[in-house]
Order: C-alpha cells, then sequence, then structure tokens
C-alpha cells in the first residue's frame, strides 16, 4: 500500500464525521430554520450545477434547457409519494421515489443526446429550449397531475441531511465519471469532436452516456426540490431556471467539479443575502431577480472561465501512483532502434 | 491478402472531382508515400479510408473487410489510425490523456464500474496509463505526462499526435504530412522514428508527405497524385525520374 | 365557410406580428451568425415605449387627428427600440464579437432576461398587464358575415408595407448590400472599406424598429406585460426559423405560418396545445431540415 491508510481515508472519513452534524444542528435549533432551508438549496443547486456542467463544461454542448430534466424528475417523485407510497413509509422510501424521478429523467435525457449526434451549438441550444418548453407545455395540459394550477401533497421529506448525501452521491459519481475512460472521452468531445471520432472514440455512446446521467442528476435534485417546496408547478422550471444553472455553472467554472460546488454555493448565498440587504435598504424584493442576468452578462465579458477555471481541487482528482515508471527507450534517437 | 485494397476510388465535392479512380493495393509492412502538389486529393483519400467522407463509388477493403459506412470510431477500432495536416491535439488535455483516450476502444469496464470505482476499473486504468507511459516514453515524452499539450513546443506536438494514433493499436497508420515545420535535425530524427516504430510495432505505413528527403528517404512505394488522379506509381528512383512527375510537381519540392 | 375566412383574417394579423419581429431575429443571424435571445424583450420593451408615449401624448394634446396619434407613436417607439438596440449591442454584444458562440448566446439569454425583470422590479412598468389608449378608433364593420376591425386592417396593411419597404433597403440601398455582403463574407468586407461595425449597429437598429412597429400594432389589440417578451419572442423565433432563419422572405413566410397554428390548433385541439404544437414543429424542422423551408442549404462540414 503505497498511500498511507490516513490519506487515502481522510476525505471519506471528514464527510462521515460532518454527517451526524446535519442530522442534529438542525433538530437542537442550533441551525435556524431559514439557515437549513439555504443549505439545503446550497445541495440542491449544487446537483443541478454538476448536471447541467457535464454537459455544458465537460462535453463543450449547449443545453439551456435542463430545467426540464429537474421538472421530470420532481414531478414522477412527487407522484410516487403521494399516489403510491403509503404516507408510513413515505421517509423510507424517499430514496426510491428520488431514484425513479431520476431515472425517468435520464431516459428523457436520451430525448435530447439523439439531436446532438447531428446538431451543435445554437441549434442544439434551441433543441434543448425547444425540450424544455414542450415539457412544460405537457406538464400544463395534463390536469391529472394538476395542470398549470401545479401538483401539492408531499411531505418536507427533504432534510438538510439527505440533501448532504445525495450531494455527496453526486459528486463521488460525477467525478469517477469525469476521471474514467468516459471522462477523457467526454472531453475529447469538446476539444475536438471530428477528432475524437478519428482516435476511436464513439462519440455517439458518450454523448447518450452524458446526457443521461446529466439527467438523471437534475432529476434527483427536482425531486429534492419538489419535496422541500412541498408544491411544484410548470412556472418552477422554465428557462428563468435554466438560466439560474447556467449561471452557476459559469460562474464557478466550467469543466471543474469544485467549480460547479462553488459556483452554487456562491450563487445561491449572494442571492440570499442580497433579500436581506435589500430589505435593509427598503428596495423591493423583485430587483433580486435582476441580479443573475446581469451577473451572467458580466461574467461571459469579463471572465468566461468562472471561479475556477478549468482547474479542479486537488481532493477531487485521482492521484497517480508512483511506479509506473516508464522504459528509457525513444525510437527516435539514433542507435535506439530495435530490440 | 491485401492490408488494405483500395479500388477505383472516386468521389466528388458537388461539382468537383477530387479523387478519381483511386487505385492502391497494400501488403502487410509496407511503407508507402503518396505525393503530389497541394489539392491533388490526398487528405480526401485519408479521410475517405477513415470514414470521415463516403466516397462517391469505389471500394475500400482493410484485412477484408469493406470499411465503407462504416462509423468512423469502428474503422479506428478496425486497426487503421492517422494522424493530421495540422496538428489536432486535445489541447486543453494533458500529453498522458492524449494518448489514454486513443485507448478508448480497449477501455475494458463499464461506465458503472468506473462510477461505483469497483476493482476491474481501477485495474484497467492502472494498466492502461501504464501502457500509455511506456508508448511515451518511446517517443520521450514520458516526462512530460501531465504537461497541457498545447504548451508542448511544435515537434513534440507533432510526436504526441502519433503516439496518440499509436495508442489505438493499429495495423495501418496514415501519416498526414508529419514533416511539415520541422528543421532538417527534426526530420532526421523523424525518419528514424516511423522506421523504428513500423518494426517495434509491426505496422503498415501509409504516408502523405511534400519533404522529398522523407519520401526518398524511406518510401519503398510511391503514388503520385494530380488534380485526383494518380499519374505515376513506382519506387523512388522511378518517380524522380519520371517526367509527368517532374511536370507536374517535383519542380516545387522543398529538399533539405 | 365564413369562420374560415374570419380565422384566416386573424391568422393574417397575428402572423404580420411575428413576421414583423421574425424579421428582426433573421437580420442580426444574418450578419452576425447570432440568435439575438433578446429580441422578444426588445420587442416588450418597445410596447411600453409605445404605451407610455401615447398615454402621455393623449393626456397632454387633446383632439389630434388618430392617424397623427399613431404615427407619433409609431415613430417614438421605432426610435426608442432603436436605440436600446444598439446600446445592447455596443456593450453586451460587440465586446464578444470573437468569443466562442456560446458566450454570445448565454450573454443574449441574460440580456433578454435583464430587461424582463428590470420591467418587472421597475415601479412604473411592474407586473401588471396594461391596455395602450386607444390610437386610432376601433370600428368594426360587417363584410359579408365575416367581422373586420379598423385595427385589424391597420396592423395587416401597415406591416406589409414596412416588409415591402424592407425588402427594398436591403435589395436596393447601399446599407443593405453591405448587409448583405457582411452576412455572406465577414472578414473581407472591412477590406473593401465598408464600416462593419456601424453597419452592424445599424442592422440591429433596423430590425429593432421593425419589432417596434410590430409592438405599437400589437399593443393596439391586445394587453401587454414584462413577460409577454418570452411567449411572442419565441413564437417569432420558430417563425423566423421555419422560414430559413438568415432569409428575408423566409421569416415574414414562418411568421404567417406561425399565426395560422396559433389561430387553428385551437379548432382541432385544446388550445392548450399550442404551445405544444409550435414548439414541437420547431423541433422537427431543426432535426430534418434545419435550414427552414427557403433557407440556404448548409455547407459542407468536414
Amino acid at each position: 500500500m503505497r498511500t498511507s491508510f490516513w490519506r487515502r481515508w481522510r476525505l471519506p472519513l471528514l464527510l462521515l464525521g460532518a454527517f451526524p452534524l446535519t442530522v442534529l444542528l438542525p433538530r437542537m435549533g442550533v441551525i435556524n430554520p431559514y439557515i437549513d432551508l439555504v443549505l439545503k438549496y446550497v445541495g440542491i443547486n449544487i446537483i443541478l450545477t454538476i448536471s447541467l456542467n457535464l454537459v455544458n463544461g465537460y462535453m463543450g454542448e449547449f443545453s439551456v434547457g435542463h430545467a426540464g430534466f429537474m421538472a421530470i424528475g420532481a414531478y414522477v417523485a412527487s407522484l410516487l409519494t403521494v399516489w403510491v407510497i403509503p404516507n408510513a413509509a413515505g421517509a423510507w422510501l424517499f430514496p426510491v421515489s428520488l431514484l425513479a424521478g431520476g431515472a425517468v429523467a435520464g431516459v428523457a435525457g436520451l430525448g435530447i443526446a439523439f439531436p446532438s449526434f447531428r446538431t451543435r451549438g445554437d441549434y442544439l441550444a434551441i433543441v434543448t429550449l425547444a425540450f424544455n418548453m414542450i415539457i412544460k407545455s405537457v406538464l400544463e395540459n395534463l390536469d391529472v397531475i394538476g395542470g398549470p394550477r401545479g401538483f401539492m401533497g408531499m411531505d418536507k421529506l427533504t432534510t438538510l441531511w439527505w440533501v448532504y448525501v445525495w450531494v455527496i452521491i453526486a459528486v463521488f459519481l460525477a467525478r469517477n465519471y469525469v476521471f474514467s475512460a468516459f471522462g477523457r472521452g467526454v472531453l475529447s468531445i469538446r476539444e475536438d469532436e471530428t477528432a475524437s471520432g478519428l482516435v476511436g472514440v464513439n462519440t455517439r455512446q458518450v454523448k447518450v452516456m452524458t446526457f443521461v446521467f446529466s439527467a438523471f442528476l437534475a432529476g434527483i435534485a427536482g425531486g429534492l426540490f419538489a419535496h422541500e417546496l412541498q408544491f411544484i408547478n410548470p412556472r418552477s422550471f422554465t428557462i428563468l431556471k435554466s438560466t439560474d444553472m447556467l449561471v452557476m455553472v459559469y460562474l464557478g467554472g466550467i469543466g471543474s467539479l469544485g467549480g460547479s460546488i462553488l459556483g452554487a454555493t456562491v450563487f445561491t448565498v449572494v442571492l440570499e443575502g442580497l433579500r436581506t440587504v435589500l430589505q435593509g435598504l427598503g428596495i423591493s424584493q423583485e430587483w433580486r431577480l435582476v441580479v443573475a442576468p446581469l451577473l451572467l452578462i458580466l461574467l461571459m465579458i469579463y471572465r468566461p472561465q468562472g471561479i475556477m477555471g478549468l482547474r479542479e481541487f486537488r481532493f477531487l482528482t485521482p492521484r497517480r501512483e508512483p511506479g509506473e515508471s516508464p522504459g528509457t527507450r525513444d525510437l527516435s534517437r539514433p542507435g535506439e532502434v530495435g530490440p | 491478402m491485401s492490408l488494405l485494397s483500395i479500388h477505383d476510388l472516386t468521389h466528388w465535392f458537388g461539382g468537383l472531382r477530387a479523387v478519381s479512380e483511386f487505385n492502391l493495393e497494400l501488403q502487410p509492412g509496407e511503407l508507402v508515400a503518396l505525393i503530389g502538389p497541394n489539392g491533388a486529393g490526398k487528405t480526401t483519400v485519408f479521410n475517405l479510408i477513415t470514414g470521415v467522407y463516403r466516397p462517391t463509388s469505389g471500394a475500400i477493403i482493410f484485412q477484408g473487410v469493406s470499411l465503407l459506412g462504416m462509423p468512423t470510431h469502428a474503422i479506428i477500432d478496425s486497426g487503421v489510425a492517422r494522424t493530421f495536416q495540422s496538428i489536432r491535439l486535445f489541447r486543453e488535455l494533458s500529453v498522458l490523456d492524449n494518448v489514454r483516450i486513443g485507448q478508448y476502444a480497449e477501455t475494458g469496464y463499464s461506465v458503472i464500474e468506473a462510477m461505483l470505482q469497483l476493482p476491474r476499473s481501477r485495474a484497467r486504468e492502472a494498466a492502461m496509463t501504464r501502457r500509455a507511459l511506456e508508448l511515451l516514453a518511446i517517443f520521450g515524452l514520458a516526462d512530460l505526462a501531465d504537461t497541457i499539450s498545447k504548451n508542448l513546443p511544435y515537434g513534440q506536438q507533432r510526436r504526441l499526435e502519433i503516439a496518440r494514433a499509436l495508442a489505438t493499436g493499429p495495423r495501418l497508420l496514415l501519416l498526414d504530412e508529419p514533416a511539415a515545420g520541422m528543421n532538417p535535425a527534426e526530420i532526421g530524427q523523424l525518419m528514424q522514428l516511423i522506421l523504428g516504430l513500423r518494426r517495434e510495432f509491426q505496422l503498415t505505413i501509409l504516408l502523405i508527405e511534400h519533404q522529398m528527403r522523407v519520401v526518398m528517404g524511406i518510401a519503398e512505394r510511391i503514388q503520385v497524385l494530380d488534380f485526383g488522379q494518380t499519374i505515376a506509381e513506382g519506387t523512388p528512383s522511378e518517380i524522380q525520374n519520371d517526367p509527368r512527375v517532374i511536370e507536374a510537381y517535383l519542380g516545387e519540392e522543398a529538399v533539405a | 365557410m365564413q369562420f374560415y375566412v374570419q380565422q384566416a383574417l386573424n391568422a393574417l394579423q397575428v402572423g404580420s406580428v411575428y413576421a414583423l419581429i421574425a424579421l428582426g431575429y433573421t437580420m442580426v443571424y444574418g450578419i452576425l451568425t447570432m440568435i439575438n435571445f433578446a429580441h422578444g424583450d426588445i420587442f416588450m420593451v418597445s410596447t411600453y415605449f409605445a404605451f407610455f408615449f401615447s398615454t402621455a401624448l393623449l393626456a397632454t394634446a387633446e383632439g389630434l387627428h388618430p392617424v397623427i396619434v399613431f404615427v407619433a407613436t409609431l415613430l417614438t417607439a421605432m426610435l426608442g427600440t432603436a436605440l436600446l438596440a444598439v446600446v445592447i449591442e455596443r456593450l453586451a454584444y460587440k465586446p464578444l464579437r470573437n468569443a466562442p458562440r456560446i458566450s454570445a448566446v448565454i450573454t443574449a439569454l441574460g440580456v433578454g432576461l435583464f430587461l424582463e425583470n428590470f420591467m418587472v422590479a421597475f415601479k412604473p412598468v411592474g407586473p401588471a398587464p396594461r391596455f395602450l389608449p386607444a390610437l386610432i378608433p376601433a370600428v368594426n364593420f360587417n363584410v359579408a358575415g365575416v367581422f373586420v376591425s379598423t385595427i385589424q386592417i391597420v396592423i395587416i396593411v401597415v406591416s406589409a408595407l414596412v416588409m415591402v419597404l424592407l425588402d427594398a433597403i436591403v435589395r436596393r440601398t447601399m446599407v443593405g448590400m453591405a448587409m448583405r455582403a457582411i452576412s455572406w463574407d465577414k472578414f473581407t468586407v472591412p477590406l473593401m472599406g465598408v464600416p462593419v461595425d456601424r453597419i452592424i449597429s445599424a442592422t440591429f437598429a433596423l430590425g429593432a424598429s421593425i419589432a417596434a412597429v410590430g409592438g405599437t400594432l400589437y399593443g393596439m389589440a391586445y394587453t401587454i406585460d414584462p413577460y409577454m417578451g418570452i411567449r411572442i419572442g419565441w413564437w417569432a423565433f420558430i417563425s423566423a426559423v421555419v422560414g430559413g432563419i438568415g432569409n428575408i422572405r423566409g421569416a415574414m413566410l414562418g411568421g404567417f405560418i406561425l399565426g395560422f397554428v396559433e389561430i387553428f390548433t385551437p379548432v382541432f385541439l385544446p388550445s392548450t396545445y399550442r404551445d405544444f404544437v409550435a414548439f414541437s414543429l420547431l423541433l422537427v424542422l431543426l432535426i430534418f431540415r434545419p435550414t427552414g423551408i427557403l433557407g440556404r442549404p448548409a455547407a459542407q462540414k468536414a
């Protein structure tokens, strides 16, 4: 064992240690309900940002309609807990609802994966937006799930510790994906899609994987969102929501999970902080909604790479085991040729 | 059986005939050069072989299998690799990652295994990394494994591209102007490298090149293209003295 | 029969507005290959220009002839919106002309959202829907069982005039020629002495002022609110894509097609399906014929 036990298990132990805090602190009132809510939103936004970053940041594609996947996850999870799962079991089977929501959202991800084979750039952006609008429109037309009035009745199953767990799961899965051969395939598509195919990457396969995984994560976030708010309607999942996600991705930095975590955190906290600031200054709350788009524009013009750029936190990057020592044969040197 | 068989390959771009009844038989282990003035259709032939375009007509048979209609990545997986006229590395990625991407086809583990860090994925990753580093060592790039590829000097970028192509485990290597932009010393090393690679990896090599020193120095056979048509074929000395070739092309070559 | 003629007239009315807005999308795309996602919201702002000006005008000067009121409002809205578009272009889009495409598109989305939320937060405007004061008297005629209103006639006629005028500008003037040249080859044109920046600004201004015509006409017949830009902007955008983005005649054709979709969908399906039909149409087109009905076929990609 080359790396010491402590170095290898340091992070997981830390995360495990923090877990009881996420259960106890809210219960004991150390964290008041408002902070509890904000932290939950930070977590949900982290998952959303990672989801979108996979497609826009790592793969260099162009989805501006991810709120649609969130919507699917939200509705499917909510329908399950309200209609199918008996109330008593609701809290225990919460992960099942969430996973179901994520799964259906993942399947919907195929709906964008296939067009992405032939379209790129602006056109794909429009496809994703149209997709978002269609989902919203379909949800509005299904009176059985509430139509435009929305759907309600969910218990407040989203606790801080559940959000904590799901964020860790999301980061874990995404990080392993990104640093695997498939993740490298994703990056190669961003860098040069044609060359990628010409070095043997099955770009269609990679695109499908990435869109489905990304949609799955957005669906999970949607389910968590629904069981926090206890009420969802199609209007929560329009281009405005998608734009929030875009801001967080570009704020934190494309192609960086650490960036996603930072971007989501900063964005959520700043917007919440603005609430208090505006209140103190006597300015109406509606001005908060002007901040996100303004931030986006300034970001795009002055710092498009966001906080982290393309860099990643050390603790998320896999280390190479020393001892994979290369040979010293250089065939280009005369005299080195041949066995 | 020939390794690569191309019959009457013809390709039109709209009203322009880029390649006209191109024929080529490559035996395993050969090193053949494709030369001709700019725009003669040489890179187009490479693009047709690797499936970037579907030929208007003609046949391309590799190891007994027709490549027509196969998706590009499948063609590469079947044993054909190429480099590009203008370097097309994955610029923001490290040297090591560029090579590891070439190994995509032999990943050997599934997405789920990767996401859950199951043992097989970790073992395969370590093995792939080891092999990638060994490959880089042959090109003298192992120490630069973590350098971002866009920061490499030009000559090393070219070599990295060849390394990446080799990572796909090919039988046939298509090199598109590998000596472009190199100085005479680098060209000498390149020629040694190509010959060494052929021996080391049992490759068959088809080479597009403008540098006559390289072509005359290492090619066993040469085929000359002009306006999409083959105007001459033969050994280096035959080509050097062919009046048609001299007229079409050799007047403007850069001989070191 | 009368029912269909009536609906066709309605479709023509709605389609005219879509066509006018679609022109703005298509012109900017033609010249910069950029989709100005903020255009729908620029249209929305134009309706408010019309609203404030006409309200102020009618309050201060009594008894003006309706034509004067209408034309004055129209021109003011056109001017104001054109200025707004040029400011946006200079501040937000110009810095990104050489940046990757994603940046420009996202910025455009940001600008659009900024305009919407600004109008909601800005006290004199606010989220509540408004009516424009009557610019011209609304009189209904009954022509063989079909109801035609003066407003309808004005919308259709003025739109048609504007489109003809635009077509003439683009085909017959130097500015128009420069616009078309830039859309074909952005790099050589400056070498010919064409002031590219000014032409680009002119394009934005022109597209915006035409949208303002649409805005004033729209305001005469419907209510306005800060979020209308999303719905109408998207429908106009679909029109542009359907007709062939980058193609002016395509934008007009697309506008009328969408007008028909809007009016005739409720005849066969519940009216809530309108968005679904329109966006499905968009999706299908983008997948199978991305260049639209009249668009040039896409160039070969290596």
